[in-house]
């Protein structure tokens, strides 16, 4: 077994190293919530029970500007679709009761999935799930706090340091990687395109929501030619 | 109680049953029809790309060009140039900072 411990050592490094990555993220949604007003307990309510980065971000992003709660929850469960694709392919590396299987779930985000996915062997998989998954969870509510109640004590902090361009710029880099296929490409272009001409004509919330419309143009269901797609 | 509050509750309810759907009923032999699974996949990327423009651009629903659109130049460079996320996002803050100290 001297072989699956390096393995393990592995996973636990890349997990860290993950939730680290992170930080200057966590930080950032901290301080977006201090410049929409958002308390610090519903900062952190964010953080540990939504626990879904970019929705969070997406959802407080709307309240922030004005937009509706519908708009708001709209905005952040479209964002979070993709978690049900990921629960559905790791599903089998995930077993166990009921409850344990229940518990478990709250990781399922991008890091924990990104972390199992890299394993092979189903046992190494649920390690790396739950590695990745709480590592990014506690320093992702613990640079929440930092973030909103540090950067609320002045709201010019957030403008002097430029605090309010690290959303933009996490964003970029949270779609980067994806930027390299020429799909998501176009996908991005296009939704892009749209929240641009929508932002001065809609509501706050509805440029993001109607960026989903984007994958009508690409229709993935079309990409990969099935049995019964020709 | 306030709007945040109601977000955080409804949202929370609807993300975990996102999470939890595929650990509780999804086993070895229960799949999601493929072409499903190809529309959650790409999804996230034009919205992510609307919340980049709408970040960087937007101010109470009207178009603002301000020192962020430096930033956000600046951590795509830093991004084509294969630099860590957790440098990225430092370079965005230091990239605006400094253009605001020196044009305003």
């Amino acid at each position: 077994m001297q072989e699956n411990d390096s393995i393990r050592r592995a996973i636990r490094a890349q997990a860290v190293s993950i939730g680290l990555a992170l930080a200057p993220f966590g930080l950032a949604f901290g301080a977006l919530c201090a410049e929409a007003g958002i308390s610090m307990w519903e900062a952190l309510g964010f953080s540990a029970l939504v626990f879904a980065g970019s929705s969070q971000f997406a959802a407080v992003s709307v309240l922030a500007d004005d937009g509706t709660v519908i708009a708001a929850i709209t905005a952040g469960l479209l964002l979070n679709l993709r978690s049900l694709a990921f629960g559905v392919s790791l599903a089998p590396s995930l077993k166990g009761s009921f409850i344990w299987r229940a518990c478990i779930s709250q990781l399922m985000i991008d890091e924990s999935t990104a972390v199992a996915s890299s394993q092979s062997s189903v046992e190494n998989r649920r390690y790396g799930y739950l590695w990745g998954g709480i590592s990014v969870f506690v320093l992702w509510n613990l640079m929440t706090l930092i973030g909103v109640s540090v950067l609320s004590e002045t709201e010019s902090i957030i403008s002097d340091f430029g605090i309010d361009a690290t959303i933009p710029a996490a964003f970029l880099g949270l779609i980067w990687g994806r930027l390299k296929d020429s799909t998501h490409r176009a996908t991005a272009t296009i939704g892009a395109l749209i929240a641009l001409i929508l932002i001065p004509i809609t509501p706050a919330g509805i440029p993001v929501i109607a960026a989903a419309g984007a994958i009508i143009w690409v229709r993935p269901w079309k990409l990969k030619k099935g049995a019964d797609n020709e | 109680m306030s709007d945040a509050t109601i977000v955080i509750l409804l949202l929370a309810a609807g993300t975990y049953c996102l999470k939890a759907l595929g650990p509780i009923y999804f086993g070895n032999s229960r799949q999601l029809p493929i072409k499903f699974q190809e529309v959650a996949l790409l999804l996230p990327t034009p919205l992510l790309a609307a919340l980049v423009v709408t970040s960087a651009f937007s101010e109470t629903s009207s178009l603002v060009f301000d020192a962020r659109v430096v930033g956000l130049l600046a951590a795509a460079i830093a991004l084509w140039k294969k630099l860590p996320f957790f440098i990225v996002v430092i370079i965005a803050a230091v990239a605006t900072a400094l253009w605001r100290l020196a044009f305003s």
